[in-house]
C-alpha cells in the first residue's frame, strides 16, 4: 500500500493529509517530497502535515520529513506536524526528532500556531 | 522479549531479486511467520520494519539493484525465537563506517537511521562479511513460551 495525499487549505495554511505507508520509493516517499516542493513552487511557506491515517514510516520516511522540514525552513517557511499516532510518535522519539519538530494534536490550535 | 503461543516451528527461505518489491514480499514473508508463531501485533510491527530496512540495506546499497544479484532471505522460528536472516552480493561495507544518527551533527541527516532502527526494534542484530562476498545480517527476537 503506498501514501495518498491531498492538500486543504485553512486560511493561510496549507494542511497535507497523509495516509497510508510512508516508505522507500517514488509511491512512498517520493510522493511527500513532490507534494512540499509543489506547495513550496506556489509560495505556500506554512504547511500543517497531518500524519493521523498515516499507519507505517520507515527511515526512508523519517528522512523525508527532516528534509521537508528543512527545505521548508530554509526558504523562509514553517513546516509543523498534527496527529501523529503511537507508532510514528515513538519512531520520532528514538531518533531524538520529536523535539525538534512542532507537534501538535489540534488542528485548531496547530492553525493558530502559524500566526 | 515476546511472548509466544505454542506454535510448531517453521522455516523458510527464497532467493529474491533486487528490487524494491522484494523488500515488499520479504516484510511479508517475515510478518507472516512471525504470525503463526504467536508474536504480538507490536513484535510484528517491529520485526516488518526491522526486515524492511534490512532489506533496503541489501537491495539498495549492497546488490545497487542488480539484475544478476539475488538477495537470500531465511526466516525461522522455534519455540525460544524468531530468526530472520538476510544476505546481499554486494561488495559489502566497513562496520565501522556507519555514523550515530543520534549523534548532534547526524540529527538532521536525511538517512542513515536504518541499521539504529533495526537494533532498536530487535534483542539481537548481527552482520558479517561472508567468504563469498556480500554481507549477511541477523535480527533476532526473543520468545518466552508460556
Amino acid at each position: 500500500m503506498s501514501v495518498n495525499l491531498s492538500t486543504r487549505q485553512v486560511g493561510d495554511v496549507s494542511v497535507l493529509d497523509v495516509t497510508g505507508r510512508i516508505t522507500l520509493g517514488e509511491e512512498g516517499s517520493g510522493k511527500l517530497r513532490k507534494a512540499l516542493q509543489d506547495l513550496l513552487k506556489e509560495g505556500k511557506k506554512k504547511i500543517l502535515l497531518n500524519l493521523g491515517e498515516v499507519s507505517y514510516i520507515d527511515s526512508s520516511g523519517i528522512g523525508e520529513l527532516v528534509s521537508g522540514f528543512t527545505t521548508v525552513t530554509n526558504s523562509g517557511g514553517m513546516l509543523k506536524l498534527l496527529n501523529l499516532n503511537k507508532r510514528v510518535k515513538d519512531l520520532l522519539q528514538i531518533t531524538k526528532l520529536y523535539t525538534v519538530f512542532d507537534v501538535h494534536e489540534d488542528e485548531a490550535a496547530a492553525i493558530r500556531s502559524f500566526t | 522479549m515476546a511472548e509466544n503461543s505454542k506454535a510448531a516451528p517453521e522455516a523458510v527461505e527464497r532467493y529474491l531479486d533486487s528490487t524494491l518489491e522484494s523488500v515488499d514480499n520479504a516484510e511479508e514473508l517475515a510478518v507472516g511467520v512471525a504470525q503463526r508463531a504467536g508474536l504480538s501485533e507490536e513484535d510484528l510491527m517491529k520485526i516488518g520494519l526491522a526486515v524492511r530496512e534490512s532489506m533496503v540495506n541489501a537491495v539498495m546499497h549492497g546488490n545497487r539493484y542488480s539484475s544478476e544479484k539475488k538477495v537470500r532471505v531465511s526466516v525461522a522460528s522455534s519455540p525460544e525465537k524468531f530468526t530472520v536472516q538476510i544476505a546481499d552480493e554486494g561488495d559489502g561495507f566497513s562496520f565501522d563506517s556507519v555514523p550515530d544518527p543520534l549523534a548532534p551533527e547526524n540529527l538532521m541527516r536525511t538517512s542513515g537511521r536504518g541499521i539504529f532502527l533495526i537494533r532498536s526494534f530487535m534483542d539481537d542484530f548481527q552482520m558479517r562479511h561472508l567468504e563469498s562476498g556480500g554481507t549477511e545480517v541477523t535480527l533476532v527476537k526473543n520468545l518466552v513460551s508460556k
